[in-house]
C-alpha cells in the first residue's frame, strides 16, 4: 500500500499521515460498534434484548445517538482544576492506544510502519496510557479520581510485566520482533498458527490475555471503573465530549490488545485454510474477525465474573502472572533449543 | 525547642513519625450499594476501615404511629406490607399471628397452609433480592438479572392470587382476602420444578466462582458470641453457626406439621461467620422453602378461607407479642389494646434494625470494599430499618 | 504450596463453569417483552386504578371510613321522599344525593379495603395501569355526576323540606298544647332543704 500511494502522492510525508490515520478509519466505526454489541452481548446473557428501537432494526443506531448526545453536553471543568492537564488527558490516552496501530499488521498489504522491533515499540508505546490516566486523575483536583488514578496505574504498570513476558515466548519462537514477519511465519493453515506449534505457548496466550484484561480495566479488574466502591474513578469529573474520547481510547485500546494477540498467536491476518480464502482483502477479513472474536471473549467476561480487591488484583499480577510467565518463558526456551 | 517525635515503636529519635490523619468518608445516603437511603459515616485510616456509624430514619414513615389512627385493626396491614416491602406477606403474616393470638381466633387449616406457602414464597422471593443486589455489590452483573427473571415468576403467581404483585393486604385477620385460584397448585408446582435447576444454575455462577469466593470468604467474620450479644436474628445468626429458626423453635401456624432443615454457617470456604456463609446460608433456605411449599401444596386442605373472619374486631383490653421468622430475622409484633376498635400502640421489633445495629462490630479492620460485601450479606432492607 | 496451585486450578475452572453459563444464556430467548408495543395480559383479580359505577353509589360511606389513607371524599345530601332516585342494580333503593365523590388516586395504596365493605359493588379496581398525568390536579377523580346547580337545587330542595317538616311539627306540638289543661304550678323550693 505504501508504494501505491508513493507513486500516487509523490510526498513522503503526507504518504506517512495518510498511512497513520487509516486506522482511524477502523478504530471510530468499530467504537461505534462495540458499545452497541457490548450492550447488544450483555442484554442477551442476561435474557432480555437491549437496545431495540433506535434506528429499527434492534437499535444499531443507538451509539449513534448517544455520541450526538454528548457532543450536545456543556463543557464542565471544574474550577479548581488544572486546565491545560484536564484538557490533554483524554488524549494522552487515546494517542497512547492509538499509537499501538502503527506496528500491527492489518493485512499482508497493509502495516503503518514497517519497524523491525514492532513488539517492542508496542509494548513501549502503550506506557502512555498510564501517563494520560494519571493526568486524569490529577487534574480533577478531587480527591477520589485520585485515588482511582493511582489504583489503575499501579494495576496497568504491574500486569505490563506478564504481558511483556509472554509476548517474550513467542519472540523466541519466532526470533523477530517484527509483527509482520511473525505473521508471515504463520502461513500455511491453522496448524501453523504458534499458538499449535509450541505446547508452551497456550499458557503463554493464557497469561497474556489475561494480563491485557488488566491492563484495558475490563471486568474482573476493572476497580478504576467500579461505581459501586468509588464513585467513577479517574473519569469522574468529564463530562461530554472528553468523556467519549476517553470511552473510545478504551475500546481502541481493547481492540488493540485483541488484535496483537491474534497475530501473535493466532496467525493475524493468514487464513486457517492455508491458500484458499487468501490475499490482501481476505487477509483483512481474518484480521478483523479474529480481533472481534477476543473482543467477544473480554465481553464474555466482564458479564460473567465478579471484580477482583485491589489488593487481590496486585496478588494475581505479582504472585501468579509472574511466576506462571517465567516458567513459560523457561519452557519456551527450553524447547526451541531442544527440539527447535 | 526541638520536638522529638518518636516513631510508633516507640523508638526514640527515629526522626519525624509519619503523621497519618483518619479521614471521614461518607457513603449514602445515595449510593449504589446501600441498598436504600442509608448513610454510612466511615472513618478510614488509608484503606482500612477504622470505624463505621450508620445514620438511618431517612425512610421513616411513621408506621407505628399511623397505627395508632387506624379505624380498625384491618387498616393496620396494608401499612405493615410496606415495611419490609421486598417480602410483604411475611409481614402480614407477623401481624395476623400477633392480632389472632390477642383475639383467641382458630382460622382454618386451609388458610394455614395458604399463608405458609405465601410465607414460603415470600422467603424465595427476599433472597432473590439478597442475592442478586450483592452479585451486583461484588461487580457480576448477571446474576441479579437471573434472579430478577425468577421472581418475576413469583410475583406472578401473587398476582393471580389477590391481585398485586408488591404490596399485597391478602392475609386478614382471621382468614385471607381470596381464596387462591383453582390452576394455583398446578403454577405452584411448575415453579418449584423449574425453581430447583434456577439455583443450581446461580451456584454455578455465582456461589462456587473463586473469585466471588476471595471478595466473601474470612470478611467480615461474626463470631458466635458476639452474634448473640447483638441479638441478630435470621441468616445473619444462622450464618454464625448458631441453629436458631422461628419456625423450628418457636413454632407458629403450621409449620411444626411440615419437614424442612435448617442451614447453618460451617465454614467451608473460610471462617464460620463471614460473607460467604451468611450468603450460602441463604441460598440453602431458597432450597428448603421449596420443599416446604411443595409438601405444604400436596397438603392443601380444602375449607373456606373466610369462615373466620370476625365481624368486629374489638380484643379485650391487654397486650400481646408475637414473633415470626421472616426472611430478614425475627419480627416481631407487639400489640397494646384499650379495648376499643383502634390499636392503642403497635410496636414493631424490626429485625434488620437489629442486624444493622452489628455492623460497626464487624466491619473494623476491614477494606472499604469489604465493606459494601458486609454490609450486602446483612441484607438490610431500609424500609424495615425505619419503619 | 499445594494449596496455591489448588487455588489457581479452581480460579480457572470455576471461571470456565461460570462462562458456560453465560455462553448458554446467549442463546435462550428473552423473557422480556418490547413494552408499550406489547403489553401482558393482567388476570382478572388485578389491582390498579379505582373505578365507581355512580348509578350504584348509595352514599353509605363505607368505603370512605375503609380507607387507610383517607383518599375518598363523599358528601352525601337527603333526598326528600317527593323525589324517587330510583334503584341500584343489586335492588337498594337510593335515599341519597351524591354530589361530591372524589378520589385522590395519588394517595391511593391500592390495598382494595374500599372494595369489600360496598353494599352493591360499585367502586371497584380496574386492570388500568396508566394513568399518569402532566398535572397532579388531575389525579383527583371526580366521580360525582351532579353539577353544581344540581346540587345547590337539592340542598335547597332539602332546606325547604326540613323547614316545612319543623313548621309541621311546631303547629302539631301547639296544636297538641291547646287540648291539654293548664299545667299544675310547679312546687316552691323548700327554703330548709339545704345540704
Amino acid at each position: 500500500m505504501k508504494e501505491f500511494l508513493v507513486s500516487l502522492l509523490q510526498n513522503e510525508i503526507l504518504v506517512y499521515s495518510i498511512m497513520a490515520l487509516v486506522p482511524l478509519v477502523w478504530v471510530i466505526p468499530f467504537a461505534l460498534f462495540a458499545v452497541w454489541w457490548e450492550r447488544k452481548i450483555s442484554a442477551h446473557m442476561q435474557d432480555r434484548l437491549g437496545p431495540m428501537r433506535t434506528g429499527g432494526w434492534h437499535g444499531w443506531s443507538q451509539t449513534i445517538a448517544d455520541i450526538l448526545k454528548l457532543i450536545q453536553k456543556e463543557d464542565i471543568i471544574p474550577t479548581a482544576a488544572d486546565k491545560k492537564l484536564f484538557m490533554l488527558a483524554p488524549y494522552v490516552v487515546f494517542t497512547g492506544s492509538y499509537a499501538a496501530y502503527a506496528a500491527i499488521p492489518f493485512s499482508a498489504a497493509y502495516v503503518g510502519s514497517e519497524i523491525n522491533i514492532g513488539l517492542f515499540y508496542i509494548i513501549a508505546i502503550s506506557s502512555l496510557v498510564v501517563i494520560g490516566l494519571l493526568m486524569a486523575g490529577w487534574a480533577s483536583n478531587n480527591k477520589w479520581s485520585l485515588f482511582g488514578a493511582m489504583r489503575s496505574a499501579a494495576q496497568v504498570i504491574s500486569y505490563e510485566i506478564p504481558v511483556a513476558l509472554a509476548l517474550l515466548a513467542v519472540v523466541m519462537v519466532a526470533g523477530t520482533f517484527d509483527l509482520h514477519q511473525i505473521n508471515q511465519a504463520q502461513e500455511g493453515g491453522i496448524l501453523h498458527w504458534y499458538i499449535f506449534r509450541n505446547p508452551f505457548l497456550l499458557p503463554a496466550f493464557v497469561i497474556y490475555f489475561v494480563a491485557s484484561l488488566a491492563e484495558t480495566n475490563r471486568t474482573p479488574f476493572d476497580i478504576p471503573e467500579a461505581e459501586s466502591e468509588l464513585v467513577g474513578g479517574y473519569h469522574t469529573e468529564y463530562g461530554g465530549m472528553r468523556f467519549a474520547i476517553l470511552f473510545l481510547s478504551e475500546y481502541a485500546n481493547m481492540f488493540a490488545v485483541s488484535s496483537i494477540a491474534a497475530t501473535l498467536f493466532f496467525g493475524g491476518w493468514t487464513s486457517p485454510f492455508g491458500e484458499a480464502l487468501s490475499g490482501p482483502w481476505w487477509g483483512l477479513f481474518w484480521f478483523l474477525g479474529k480481533g472481534m472474536a477476543f473482543i467477544f471473549v473480554q465481553m464474555w467476561l466482564r458479564w460473567t465474573l465478579p471484580r477482583l480487591r485491589v489488593d487481590q488484583l496486585m496478588y494475581v499480577g505479582w504472585k501468579v502472572l509472574i511466576p506462571f510467565a517465567f516458567v513459560v518463558v523457561l519452557g519456551v526456551g527450553f524447547w526451541v533449543m531442544v527440539i527447535g | 525547642m526541638q520536638e522529638t517525635m518518636t516513631s510508633p515503636a516507640g523508638v526514640p529519635g527515629f526522626g519525624r513519625a509519619l503523621k497519618t490523619e483518619e479521614m471521614v468518608l461518607n457513603m449514602g445516603p445515595q449510593h449504589p450499594s446501600t441498598h436504600g437511603v442509608l448513610r454510612l459515616e466511615v472513618v478510614v485510616d488509608g484503606e482500612i476501615v477504622v470505624d463505621v456509624v450508620p445514620h438511618i430514619g431517612y425512610l421513616h414513615r411513621c408506621f407505628e404511629k399511623h397505627c395508632e389512627h387506624m379505624t380498625n385493626y384491618q387498616q393496620v396491614i396494608p401499612y405493615a406490607d410496606r415495611m419490609d416491602y421486598v417480602a410483604a406477606m411475611s409481614n402480614e403474616l407477623g401481624y395476623v399471628v400477633a392480632a389472632e393470638r390477642m383475639l383467641k381466633i382458630k382460622v382454618p387449616e386451609r388458610v394455614e397452609y395458604i399463608r405458609v406457602i405465601m410465607a414460603e414464597f415470600s422467603r424465595i422471593v427476599s433472597h432473590l433480592i439478597a442475592i442478586g443486589t450483592y452479585g451486583m455489590d461484588i461487580g457480576a452483573f448477571t446474576p441479579f438479572l437471573y434472579c430478577m427473571r425468577d421472581r418475576e415468576r413469583v410475583l406472578d403467581i401473587f398476582e393471580q392470587t389477590c391481585g398485586a404483585r408488591l404490596l399485597y393486604n391478602y392475609m386478614w385477620i382471621g382468614g385471607l382476602s381470596h381464596d387462591v385460584s383453582p390452576d394455583f397448585a398446578d403454577k405452584v408446582k411448575s415453579f418449584c420444578k423449574y425453581f430447583r435447576p434456577t439455583i443450581k444454575e446461580l451456584n454455578d455462577l455465582l456461589s462456587y466462582n473463586k473469585i466471588f469466593i476471595r471478595r466473601t470468604a474470612n470478611v467480615g467474620v461474626l463470631p458466635r458470641e458476639v452474634a448473640l450479644n447483638y441479638a441478630v436474628s435470621g441468616p445473619v445468626l444462622r450464618g454464625s453457626g448458631v441453629k436458631w429458626d422461628l419456625r423450628k423453635n418457636d413454632s407458629y401456624s403450621v409449620y411444626d406439621k411440615l419437614d424442612f432443615e435448617i442451614p447453618i454457617g460451617a465454614g467451608k470456604k473460610g471462617t464460620v461467620g463471614d460473607c460467604w456463609d451468611r450468603y450460602m446460608v441463604r441460598i440453602h433456605e431458597m432450597e428448603q422453602s421449596v420443599n416446604i411449599i411443595e409438601q405444604a401444596v400436596d397438603k392443601l386442605p380444602t375449607g373456606d378461607v373466610q369462615a373466620a373472619l370476625p365481624k368486629r374486631i374489638r380484643p379485650d383490653a391487654g397486650e400481646t407479642y408475637a414473633r415470626t421468622e421472616t426472611p430478614k430475622g425475627e419480627l416481631g409484633y407487639y400489640i397494646v389494646s384499650d379495648g376499643s376498635a383502634t390499636p392503642f400502640r403497635i410496636k414493631v421489633k424490626s429485625p434488620c434494625f437489629v442486624n444493622l445495629s452489628a455492623l460497626p462490630a464487624i466491619s473494623r479492620g476491614a477494606m472499604i470494599a469489604d465493606l459494601v460485601a458486609i454490609l450486602g450479606s446483612i441484607d438490610i432492607v431500609l424500609g424495615e430499618v425505619d419503619r | 504450596m499445594g494449596r496455591y496451585f489448588r487455588d489457581v486450578w479452581e480460579g480457572i475452572v470455576t471461571v470456565l463453569i461460570g462462562m458456560k453459563v453465560t455462553w448458554r444464556h446467549l442463546f435462550t430467548p428473552a423473557v422480556t417483552i418490547q413494552y408499550p408495543d406489547v403489553k401482558l395480559k393482567l388476570p382478572e383479580r388485578a389491582r390498579n386504578r379505582l373505578y365507581v359505577n355512580m348509578d350504584d353509589c348509595i352514599g353509605c360511606d363505607q368505603c370512605a371510613m375503609a380507607c387507610p389513607v383517607d383518599c375518598i371524599t363523599i358528601e352525601t345530601i337527603k333526598s326528600t321522599p317527593d323525589v324517587d332516585l330510583g334503584l341500584t342494580s343489586v335492588g337498594t333503593k337510593k335515599r341519597l344525593y351524591v354530589p361530591v365523590f372524589d378520589i385522590d388516586i395519588a394517595k391511593c395504596c391500592y390495598c382494595a379495603l374500599c372494595v369489600y365493605p360496598c353494599p352493591t359493588e360499585c367502586i371497584k379496581m380496574t386492570d388500568v395501569y396508566e394513568f399518569s398525568e402532566y398535572n397532579r390536579e388531575n389525579l383527583i377523580y371526580n366521580f360525582a355526576t351532579m353539577t353544581a346547580a344540581e346540587a345547590e337545587q337539592a340542598k335547597a330542595r332539602l332546606a325547604a323540606y326540613d323547614k316545612e317538616q319543623a313548621a309541621k311539627k311546631a303547629a302539631a306540638a301547639a296544636a297538641a298544647a291547646a287540648v291539654k289543661p293548664a299545667p299544675t304550678p310547679a312546687p316552691s323550693p323548700n327554703p330548709d332543704s339545704k345540704t
